[in-house]
């Protein structure tokens, strides 16, 4: 991917990040999520019905590389069934942790295919998507 | 200056997070080295040449620390693996057992977490109610505001003697004057300020006082509390074990040993300890006033230049340490402290442990340059540079 264009996608999702905003609506399920390892914290709330996922908010502190990837993220996750969304998470983190992944299912995710190689942002990139994980698991109870 | 003793800044390399932890010079690494290679032992039990040796350079730092911090008995002097053990053996080992309910704690939303958890953990245990003194227009700690929040239900006060993010100098002989008046326990935590002014536990009277050896260019996992004789006495351990026992018997009795030996129980971190007095020696001979002067007349040096900069918010420009807290606008902290790494200097982005502060501050995280003996103006320079370059700082961290 271009260099230009990929960090015109990055900043352009961390500065007017979407679905920005947390709701008051108990039909959504709410997760804080942050690192150890730095000082990123997010909450995501999500709302699921009849297995597909209908929304999805957050809100929050967060790097450019943990917002922007927040915001795509969500983007991708929107409209999609549970099993799908789990695809599409596992295979985020795998190219994150530069193991095997279907780049052809992860869209705009793509532009983070870089981030293996500054170590400390790993964990930024990973935030949203152990959140997303966290609130899919929380609904099979 | 002293350079040339920190083997570590032979490089492209500028260190600004002083605050989380200095460098160490040479001298001290190589007295930590000459333990382990030369006369290795456990203290206060051999017969042999090592073990004596061990337990004279051990028992000296003892010493050392009493001078240092104007103390008026080595006995008061307990070594402990940092600050935050320090801090929790006072609440803990002491407060636990002499606060009531209704009793108030008085501490100042700048705390760092180590002076503001464990008075809380004992709050949620029925001893004592935290309340905070107020911070004036400067996010800094008056006395007039420590007169203000005393009422006759308040025990203690525990203040950072300077705050780690504001870097405010607090008045501790004043506010230990009127804590002797209205009866008030004093506890300080110098973590910050041992290295970098004058400590006088005794002109200021607190009761306790905690500090770090690795923030005073010594070595990590080693710290001291110190306590005034009578309260030492009073206060328990948290830990028991061997060294700090008189005896103990098969029908459950036992009997301790007096302070400082029976809050040290185990093997101590020897290395350490012996590494700390080498630490506070190096300090010694720069001195402390010429250190805090060299360390704050280049934070001025610092926000001369940053005033000129509209792109950046600094939180803490009227405090008189080396320590700058600001926020390059619409910039994350941790962006910002990526792009600085980008040219090889680090500083410290986040909420440095004082997580009530952004009540004050209505911002969560800064990013944090704290400077020290061995930063020069040059290193300033470079950072001032970097910082007025930052328009292209998402093309460096993103």
């Amino acid at each position: 991917m271009d260099e230009v264009v990929r960090r015109e996608i990055i900043l352009d999702n961390y500065q007017h990040p979407m679905h920005k905003g947390l709701v008051e609506d108990s039909s959504y399920i709410k997760k804080n999520t942050n690192n150890d390892s730095c000082i990123d914290n997010i909450d995501m709330m999500m709302k699921i019905k009849d297995g597909i996922i209908e929304d999805i908010v957050f809100d929050g502190e967060a790097c450019s590389i943990c917002t922007s990837a927040t915001s795509i993220l969500i983007r991708n996750l929107i409209g999609k069934t549970k099993e799908e969304a789990e695809i599409i998470l596992n295979n985020y983190q795998n190219m994150i942790n530069e193991k095997e992944y279907d780049k052809d299912i992860l869209g705009e995710l793509n532009v983070y295919d870089q981030v293996y190689k500054q170590p400390n942002r790993k964990t930024c990139a990973l935030l949203p998507s152990r959140a997303a994980e966290s609130i899919l698991k929380e609904s099979d109870k | 200056m002293n350079r040339d003793d920190f083997p570590i800044l032979n490089g492209d390399f500028i260190y600004f997070d002083n605050s989380a932890t200095t460098l160490k010079p040479k001298c001290v690494v190589d007295k930590m080295v000459d333990y382990y290679s030369k006369y290795t032992s456990n203290i206060h039990r051999g017969d042999y040449d090592n073990a004596i040796k061990t337990n004279e350079e051990y028992d000296r730092v003892r010493d050392i620390v009493k001078d240092f911090i104007h103390a008026s008995d080595s006995k008061e002097i307990v070594f402990t693996s940092g600050a935050t053990e320090s801090l929790n053996m006072v609440a803990f080992g002491f407060f636990k057992n002499i606060l009531k309910e209704n009793d108030e704690v008085l501490l100042t939303m700048a705390e760092h977490a180590s002076n503001v958890l464990p008075w809380q953990v004992l709050e949620k245990d029925g001893c004592g109610k935290v309340k905070y003194i107020p911070l004036d227009e400067n996010h800094e700690l008056t006395v007039e505001n420590v007169k203000k929040a005393i009422t006759s239900n308040t025990k203690v006060i525990s203040i950072a003697h300077i705050s780690n993010v504001v870097g405010d100098i607090r008045d501790i002989v004043e506010i230990g004057k009127i804590c002797k008046e209205k009866n008030i326990y004093f506890v300080v935590d110098a973590a910050q300020s041992v290295s970098h002014i004058e400590v006088d536990v005794v002109k200021a009277d607190v009761s306790f006082l905690a500090f770090s050896g690795h923030k005073m260019v010594g070595p990590t996992g080693v710290g001291v509390l110190y306590g005034k004789s009578e309260l030492l006495k009073e206060m328990l351990p948290l830990k028991y074990g061997g060294g700090m026992n008189q005896s103990f018997e098969i029908d459950g009795s036992y009997l301790l040993k007096e302070a400082p030996i029976k809050f040290e129980a185990g093997t101590p971190p020897i290395a350490e300890v012996i590494g700390l007095g080498e630490a506070i020696k190096f300090i010694q001979r720069i001195g402390v006033a010429k250190i805090h002067e060299h360390e704050y007349s280049l934070k001025k040096y610092l926000l001369d230049a940053l005033a000129d900069m509209s792109n950046i918010v600094v939180y803490n420009k009227n405090s008189k340490s080396g320590i700058v807290a600001f926020n390059i606008k619409g910039v994350f902290p941790q962006d910002t402290s990526i792009y600085l790494n980008h040219y090889h200097i680090a500083i410290r982005a986040g909420n440095h442990c004082a997580k009530v502060l952004k009540e004050e501050l209505n911002i969560k995280n800064t990013c944090r340059v704290s400077l020290y003996l061995y930063n020069t103006k040059e290193e300033v320079d470079k950072l001032i540079e970097v910082l007025k370059n930052s328009e292209d700082i998402f093309r460096v961290v993103i």
